[in-house]
């Protein structure tokens, strides 16, 4: 028996050439606006000293959080700093707030439109699955013909990548509203858009920060990956150390982006206790 | 007593069946048969059957049932937070099932407020906000609400509150907050679906008495549900009993106690019989302020303001009965400078003695608004018995039986 076989990779490949040919355009603009968004908070990051930043990041904490944190947030930053890892870490925080920024815009709308339409969810519950569960290497590949090697193709797949878990918990935030607030936003004669920015939006914050969180936790891990196609920053220290055969400087790089994560970790968690 | 007063809502014919084909059931259901077969034969439930009822202007009309008798449908129906099969639920000339998207929004804005059995409180509202809630969603602007919802919160006696949130309050003053949202709204209509079954007994009565005093001073068309009887004897200007989702009897609490149409009603109120053997002495409380025939015109104006009366029993030494003193009676006392109160007394009220039948006590009421006076065999005055303490005594009495 000789069963021929499907040549699923081929229309793939077919299919993403068509798109990356017909909407040259489209990336190529998508492309410079990201990058000048990089390039422009990267700069403006570098462009304050060292210190002034590491002062300004722990303040947040201590406003934001706890003064255990902000005590913590110096002690990591200055241990990267003199790990002499600090512009490489800025780097990493600017794809990471780019990417998030740029999925939360995406994935809150559709979070809410999953939350109200019962068809709408079961056509983007599935990709999501699609979208969590594929390795995410290959998102890298598509990413390289669309914006080429660097910055904004990281920030694509990054934000494929960590999107979903947004959009999850927006949608559960929004069902998980006692029916009976429902019920009383109706019943005074609420419009849709009232029950859902006086009702069902605020009271299902903390879920949807949670699932920022995880976006956040996400797009770091994935930055850090992404190092393979050119992205700057810590990933592309550990991309080095494994190339070179150094192990040391591999965990280096490594233990300043679990800092880093730490860190934007208790900041997101913080800000989301601090609503009520 | 067939009605003279305007009547508020009109429902008519009103009926739901939870299920895909709606249909098929009511043909059903025309054809005779019950719940129960129904669900058996297609699956659906009939939540309302054929439901018929007006709701008068500024009267407290209870709907009451037990679970599943249909009675949350109901009112669910009539604000359309749930659709109704068929059936007509006619406001102020609109008839509610067939309003579009638009209009119902706006009658729901103009005609109803709504109370409910968990409070279903904002929790990130503060209890402010939380009354205010209608009136923003009616975008009034922002210092008028501010100050009709702290009229409300002052009304149900939560003023100072205002800046809590719902979790620090007791279940009672959450319902209190429940209670001046809807009051904040001034809707024409008060839906309360079962607004006191979550409280505790000694609070939920308490609401009860504060909700006939509200009723009293604004008189609110108000539709109460209930699953408990002693609650709709005692605050029900009229009843609707359902059952199994089908009107069974719709009558004051007098009627429902004295006539009831069939055997579940007589089921439901059984024991209340006992009445017969129930006295004005059960039902007596002890009276509360009373005036002295030596007192002066002015003391005795000033106590019924005290306690708020429009009228005061007044005594010889003896505490014997000498008769009523209305307060215009008392004002005219004071313009004519009468120092002593006897002149002005009406003897227009009904005394009877510790034994009498609680029964007998009802038709007294229905003439005039005062407590009836319980003496002794000397004319002594023991206390006054009030109309709710009548109710809730048969009521309380059905129960323990």
């Amino acid at each position: 028996m000789d069963i021929p076989r499907i040549p699923l990779g081929s229309w793939i490949e077919s299919g993403l050439r068509w798109l990356t040919s017909e909407y040259s355009v489209v990336t190529r603009g998508i492309s410079r606006f990201t990058q000048s968004g990089i390039d422009g908070l990267n700069d403006g990051l570098m462009w304050l000293p060292d210190w002034a930043l590491m002062a300004l990041i722990a303040l947040l904490c201590w406003r934001l959080a706890s003064v255990r944190l902000a005590i913590g947030a110096v002690a990591g930053l200055a241990l990267i700093w003199n790990l002499g890892l600090w512009n490489p870490m800025i780097e990493t925080l600017t794809l990471v707030v780019i990417a998030t920024l740029v999925a939360v815009v995406i994935a809150l709308p559709i979070g809410i439109v999953a939350a109200l339409s019962e068809r709408l969810y079961r056509v983007i519950m599935p990709v999501l699955d699609f979208m969590q569960t594929m390795p995410a290497f290959v998102y890298l590949i598509p990413a390289i013909p669309f914006f080429g090697i660097g910055a904004v193709s990281a920030i694509f797949a990054t934000v494929i990548f960590s999107m979903p878990p947004a959009i999850r918990f927006t949608t559960l935030g929004i069902r998980q509203v006692p029916t009976e607030l429902i019920e009383a936003a109706d019943a005074y004669g609420a419009t849709r858009g009232q029950k859902l920015f006086k009702v069902q939006l605020p009271l299902s914050l903390p879920t949807v920060m949670a699932g920022i969180n995880q976006t956040i936790m996400l797009a770091l891990s994935m930055v850090v990956i992404a190092a393979m196609i050119g992205a700057d920053g810590l990933g592309s220290e550990v991309w080095r150390a494994i190339q070179r055969l150094r192990p040391g400087d591999g965990f280096e790089a490594g233990i300043a982006v679990v800092i880093l994560a730490m860190l934007l970790d208790r900041l997101t968690q913080s800000l989301r206790k601090s609503r009520r | 007593m067939e009605e003279t007063r305007p009547v508020k809502i009109q429902v008519r014919g009103l009926s739901k069946v939870f299920g895909k084909q709606p249909k098929r059931a009511l043909e059903l259901r025309d054809q005779g048969l019950k719940r129960p077969e129904i669900l058996e034969k297609t699956g659906q439930t009939l939540g309302l059957s054929n439901i018929s009822f007006d709701v008068y202007e500024g009267e407290l009309l209870v709907i009451m049932g037990l679970s599943g008798s249909g009675k949350s449908t109901l009112i669910r129906c009539l604000n359309r937070l749930i659709d109704s099969t068929e059936g007509d639920i006619v406001i102020d000339g609109e008839n509610i099932p067939t309003l579009g998207e638009k209009a119902l929004l706006e009658c729901r804005r103009r005609h109803f407020s709504m109370v409910f059995q968990n409070f279903a409180l904002f929790p990130h509202r503060t209890v402010q906000q939380n009354a205010e809630f209608g009136l923003e969603i009616r975008g009034i602007d922002k210092a008028k609400r501010r100050e009709i919802a702290h009229g409300a919160l002052q009304q149900v006696g939560l003023g100072g509150w205002e800046d809590a949130y719902p979790n620090q309050l007791s279940g009672g003053m959450q319902q209190r907050v429940g209670l001046a949202r809807a009051l904040a709204n001034d809707a024409s209509v008060l839906l309360m679906d079962e607004a006191f079954s979550a409280l505790d007994p000694l609070i939920r009565k308490d609401m009860q008495q504060e909700l006939l005093q509200l009723q009293t001073r604004m008189q609110k068309t108000t539709v109460f549900i209930t699953h408990d009887l002693d609650e709709a004897l005692s605050i029900g200007d009229r009843i609707v009993l359902l059952k199994d989702g089908e009107v069974v009897q719709i009558g004051t609490p007098e009627e429902i106690l004295t006539q009831p149409a069939d055997d579940y009603v007589r089921r439901f109120i059984e024991g209340v019989d006992r009445a017969r053997i129930l006295t004005a002495e059960s039902a007596m409380r002890p009276v509360r302020t009373s005036a002295r025939d030596s007192d002066g015109p002015r003391t005795a104006l000033h106590r019924m303001r005290d306690y708020s009366l429009d009228s005061i029993y007044v005594t010889d030494r003896d505490r014997r009965l000498l008769g009523l003193l209305e307060a215009d009676a008392a004002s005219r006392a004071i313009e004519e400078r009468a120092d002593k109160l006897t002149a002005y007394l009406t003897q227009d009220f009904r005394r009877v003695s510790p034994e009498e039948p609680l029964q007998n006590l009802f038709a007294m009421f229905s003439e005039k608004s005062y407590p009836i006076a319980v003496v002794d065999d000397e004319q002594r005055l023991l206390g006054v018995v009030v109309k709710g303490a009548v109710l809730h005594e048969l009521a309380r009495a059905g129960e323990e039986h």
